[in-house]
């Protein structure tokens, strides 16, 4: 499978802050990859340097096989980015707004009302089209955000934090949109995200802390290396978990017990049929792994 | 192609935005505003008084012809200073986009900074030039009814000088604006210029008023002769008509000193195309130095390779 970025050894200060400190990773094409972190892990600055906006003190960016340091308008053509606020003139209309935005990579004309018929239906924006950005929800201001990277066929979509602070319902429609353009178009997405489940979807996730890769691999290598399986067993008796003599916590009618393994699950389950009469054995969270790998509980959590 | 697509799209939007950002219009409105004030409540007395306190006592005259001169010198201090204050309200936008992120929205895109700073210089001329030639209009309507001596020529060197110095104030906010990037930078700068541009040019108090030294001082100023462009062309033909009904030749020279007609840089009087030689080439190095001020700081972003 092709790499859609490759990062090598990347460095950058601000003067005594270390903000990242010779990560390296790829991203390979048509991938959903989460990159996680706590504020000031080195995120933000990451995909600034990726977007062509800051310099980087050390190491080497590719998209797409092309050298950041060398293509760096032919860089930009491959990139969407839809940033952690939205960045469109409030006081334009939303037509106003794509209309600009397409100018700037050479889309007008006919080209442009293509263009903007496909995304108005995926998006769903044909009745707000006509309206002032700051008259619009948070939820269709998003979906605008989201279109406007689009505008140019990107072949990867970078989304800093792109649901935050938007109700679970808006950021399903988002995501829902997301993956059928990732599905549809081969579409590498890059996330940074608060929102432990967003991460959980991802093929492939970074955490970063305090600008080292503190750990990376599949949601499931994750668990697997870093939680543990989890045992949710429904009873009302305490005493009963706390005879087991494993760790546990109480949660919506009954508790969970955290166990090494699936197979430790099974031994236990085998060792207490009495007890386990309701109950599931399940792979530990995302929230767990970054939890095990950071010593630090993400803002977001889990939703 | 695309970079003109892309250029002529962002004047257009940068337009469109400045009219529509109430806030910013009214801001920009500020200075002329004051300026008008300032006129109907004591400056046209102390003008009209200053002039007739130079002629004769028994001196006879036509009253229209003084009512012509203080309406000129209103319109041409009013133009002075909101070419400029306006220049840089409109300018404002670009810190405004550093501060929403419209900024980092445009340099994702595949455009040169050369063709957003361009189109950031552009449209501000394109919306301080309309305010310019509205606040014209309307200034020629007042001298038609307090006094109308200008000839055809005189209207075009006025609109000429009106570009000028609009093109003027647009380079000078420019490279001013350009390193802001923080509402409160952003509004500080707006309050400096709105209150403080005023009394530089001369246009709440001719310069003629003022001390020896801050004459000299002010006389480094290109903006000074800006002025002084506008009120030779708002004025040379009531003084024509003045001088064709016999007013004293002594009494003229006061007048036209008094009005800045004749600024001095030292002891040299600087002839009306020395002031245009002057503007021209500030607008020039101004322009130059913003362009340079774009291109060293979106250099290619190389980086040095330490680990």
């Amino acid at each position: 499978m092709q790499e859609s970025i490759r990062i090598d050894g990347l460095y950058k200060s601000y003067g005594d802050v270390k903000a990242v400190q010779g990560i390296s990773f790829k991203v390979k094409r048509g991938e959903l990859f989460a990159f996680l972190g706590l504020n000031g892990a080195g995120k933000s600055t990451t995909i600034s340097i990726l977007c062509g906006q800051l310099k980087k003190d050390g190491g080497r960016v590719e998209i797409n096989g092309k050298n950041l340091d060398e293509t760096d308008e032919q860089i930009k053509r491959d990139l969407g980015v839809v940033f952690q606020n939205s960045v469109l003139d409030k006081a334009l209309t939303v037509y106003d707004n794509l209309k600009t935005r397409a100018a700037l990579y050479g889309i007008c004309g006919q080209a442009f009302k293509t263009r903007l018929q496909e995304l108005s239906t995926a998006f769903g924006l044909e009745d707000i089209l006509r309206r002032p950005v700051g008259k619009l929800s948070g939820g269709q201001r998003r979906k605008v955000d989201v279109a406007r990277a689009l505008l140019h066929n990107p072949e990867i979509l970078v989304l800093d934090e792109p649901t935050t602070g938007l109700d679970p319902q808006t950021r399903k429609t988002v995501w829902g949109i997301i993956a059928e353009l990732q599905k549809r178009d081969n579409l590498t997405v890059f996330l940074t995200t608060h929102y432990m489940e967003e991460a959980a979807e991802a093929d492939y996730v970074v955490i970063l802390d305090g600008g080292k890769i503190a750990a990376e691999g599949t949601p499931l290598q994750l668990k697997n290396e870093y939680t543990g399986d989890f045992i949710a067993l429904y009873i009302e008796d305490e005493s009963k978990v706390q005879a087991l003599g494993r760790p546990y916590e109480r949660i919506a009618e009954g508790y969970r017990v955290q166990v090494e393994n699936t197979s430790a699950a099974t031994a236990l389950v085998l060792q207490y049929p009495d007890l386990f009469t309701d109950y599931e054995i399940v792979k530990g969270k995302m929230d767990d792994v970054f939890l095990a790998v950071t010593g630090k509980k993400l803002e977001g959590g889990n939703v | 192609m695309s970079e003109k697509t892309a250029t002529l799209a962002l004047i257009k939007r940068n337009v469109k935005c400045f009219f529509k950002d109430k806030g910013m219009f009214i801001t920009s409105l500020i200075t002329p505003i004051i300026l008008l004030f300032l006129y109907v409540t004591f400056l046209y007395d102390v003008y009209k008084t200053t002039y007739v306190e130079v002629l004769p006592p028994d001196f006879v005259y036509d009253e229209k012809l003084i009512d012509g001169m203080v309406g000129g010198l209103l319109l041409s201090s009013l133009l002075a200073v909101s070419t400029i204050t306006v220049s840089f309200c409109a300018n404002l936008a670009m810190v405004q986009d550093k501060v929403t992120g419209a900024r980092r929205d445009f340099t994702i895109a595949p455009i040169k900074p050369r063709t957003l700073a361009i189109g950031y210089y552009i449209s501000t001329a394109i919306n301080a030039l309309i305010i310019a030639f509205v606040a014209t209009l309307l200034g020629c309507v007042y001298l038609a009814f307090s006094g109308w001596y200008l000839s055809f020529t005189d209207v075009l060197a006025f609109l000429l000088d009106v570009l000028l110095l609009t093109l003027f104030g647009t380079a000078l906010s420019s490279l001013i604006c350009y390193p802001l990037t923080s509402q409160g930078q952003l509004s500080a700068v707006g309050t400096i210029i709105s209150a403080g541009y005023g009394f530089i040019c001369g246009a709440y108090m001719p310069l003629s008023q003022y001390g020896g030294g801050l004459q000299k001082v002010l006389s480094f100023f290109p903006g000074t002769y800006g002025t002084s462009l506008l009120r030779n062309h708002a004025l040379q033909g009531v003084y024509e008509e003045m001088q064709a009904q016999g007013f004293p030749k002594e009494a003229l020279e006061e007048m036209r000193a008094v009005a800045d007609c004749d600024p001095q840089f030292f002891s040299h009087t600087v002839e009306v195309w020395q002031m245009y030689l002057i503007l021209g080439v500030s607008i020039a190095l101004l322009v130059f130095a913003y362009i340079l001020i774009n291109y060293l700081s979106n250099r290619p972003k190389k980086s040095k390779d330490k680990k």
